[in-house]
């Protein structure tokens, strides 16, 4: 049996206008691979905000194991054509606190590593602006590396990807999951990769929610119709 | 052309400018606030025309009015952007106007103005190079240590918000860096023009080099080109060194603009 890392019990959240996650209880275990899945506005990413304490939840609890170190991908980030970092450059933006401004030989070290993690060797001294969709998501997976974190959460980050990119970043997460015992949460309403890649999935619908191994998903049912 | 103080200390003041300039603005650059500068700048008129009414330096004068309005203006960033261009107009056009009412109230003569709006290089004494020197040591200084945090906000506002950085904080300490920067810059460029020194050289910059630091390096390098060669050529023509400066910076960026078209037409 292996370690649980994050332990939701009954948790609900609620805004002043309507309730998000009602009565919600799951754990998450090392080595895990879960796919988030639910239409828009069913809470997806105000429980990855919850994991990442920018929230409080209403009622219910969240144990977080103490020190896990958690690595995120955004759902939107504000880079434009002419963003001129290089996507090296923009990967080593992650080191910060007050050091001496530039890197040190181990933190080098640790930039070539997730850039070769995450197959952008080729192309590591391009500016981040000039990338396409496909490298722009690897950039910002590799980013969210560099502090060896225990749990890797990605929000949507395959939403605006042709199918053969998306597959590409999907391999190399699993690849990241496999190896290295990486733990992954990979939020999406793509249940196509759903299918594919996790090995457990949470679904969230409006009513409530269902979770369990990946077998056990069947998208058979009319709420899977949206895809 | 060293033989005279005035020019002497127009160089060391110039290349201090320069230096933090460059360091400076690739930060207002990549945090989308040329227009925030510029209004700082602005607001820095008004005080150095408030610092000759009521005895001090244009240079206090202008530290004062901009460090305190620093803050406040930094609450406009989080404004929708419509409202914030207006927000901008109406206190660039009130301190505009404070400035103007200070200048009449102190009786002093219209080259007054005219230096602090478009800068003066001969007005610039040994005793305030060494202090434009020590607020630039102090900016560097304060950059040094802020340096990775600052970095992260500025070129990944989104990313830096899971990394635990206080985001709030480092904007009001950057503001309070680019009030000394522009209040330095001013001195010989002028309030008016404080683009040319805070803005293109590292708007230009971005088109070759793909670092920070390289960034930097090269920004420095263009607003010290600028700031030398627009000293000689004021010398020499006796014509306004900031003309010169302005138009040298603007070529700069037009070229690093067309080189960026050529560059991507060709890939």
């Amino acid at each position: 049996m292996s370690e649980t890392l994050i332990s939701v019990q009954n948790l609900s959240l609620n805004f002043p206008n309507h309730q998000v996650l009602s009565n919600l209880s799951f754990d998450i275990k090392r080595g895990e691979f879960l796919g988030v899945i639910g239409e828009n506005g069913v809470g997806k990413t105000t429980l990855v905000r919850v994991i990442l304490d920018q929230l409080k939840p209403s009622a219910g609890k969240i144990k977080i194991k103490s020190g896990l170190k958690i690595g995120y991908v955004p759902q939107f980030r504000n880079v434009d054509v002419e963003y001129p970092l290089s996507i090296k450059d923009f990967i080593s933006l992650n080191f910060t606190g007050i050091k001496l401004p530039w890197l040190s030989r181990k933190e080098k070290q640790k930039v070539q590593t997730v850039i070769k993690q995450v197959n952008l060797e080729h192309i590591s001294k391009r500016p981040l602006g000039l990338a396409s969709g496909g490298e722009k998501q690897k950039a910002y997976l590799a980013q969210a590396l560099i502090n060896d974190p225990d749990l890797l959460i990605l929000d949507e980050s395959t939403a605006s990807l042709d199918p053969n990119t998306k597959r590409e970043l999907l391999d190399v997460v699993l690849k990241l999951n496999k190896q290295l015992g990486l733990t992954i949460i990979f939020v999406s309403h793509d249940m196509q990769v759903i299918h594919e890649y996790p090995d457990h999935f949470l679904w969230l619908t409006k009513n409530g929610y269902t979770t369990g191994p990946i077998s056990e998903l069947h998208n058979d049912s009319k709420e899977g119709e949206y895809v | 052309m060293f033989s005279f103080e005035f020019m002497r200390n127009a160089y060391l003041a110039g290349t201090l400018i320069a230096i933090v300039s460059g360091i400076m603005g690739v930060f207002v650059v990549a945090r989308n606030m040329p227009f925030m500068t510029h209004t700082l700048s602005e607001i820095g008129f008004a005080g150095a025309a408030f610092g000759i009414f009521i005895g001090w330096t244009p240079l206090n004068g202008m530290l004062a009015f901009t460090t305190v309005s620093s803050i406040l203006v930094g609450e406009l960033s989080g404004a929708v952007q419509s409202r914030r261009e207006s927000v901008i107009s109406a206190i660039s056009g009130l301190f505009i106007g404070l400035g103007i009412l200070f200048l009449s109230l102190s009786n002093k003569n219209s080259s007054y103005a005219t230096n602090i709006l478009f800068g003066s290089v001969i007005g610039i004494s040994h005793q305030e190079v060494i202090q434009m020197a020590t607020l630039s040591v102090l900016v560097l200084v304060v950059l040094f240590f802020i340096f990775r945090n600052l970095k992260d906000d500025s070129f990944d506002s989104v990313g830096a918000k899971t990394n635990h950085i206080h985001a709030a904080l480092i904007s009001i300490v950057f503001l309070v860096l680019l009030a000394f920067s522009v209040s330095v810059a001013a001195q010989i460029v002028g309030s008016l023009l404080i683009f040319v020194l805070l803005t293109l050289p590292a708007a230009s910059s971005k088109y070759f080099a793909h670092s920070v630091i390289s960034m930097m390096m090269l920004a420095i390098g263009f607003a010290i080109f600028g700031v030398w060669f627009g000293l000689y050529l004021g010398y020499i023509t006796n014509w306004p060194v900031t003309f010169f400066i302005a138009s040298i910076e603007a070529v700069i960026y037009g070229s690093a603009l067309l080189y960026n078209a050529i560059a991507n037409k060709s890939k």
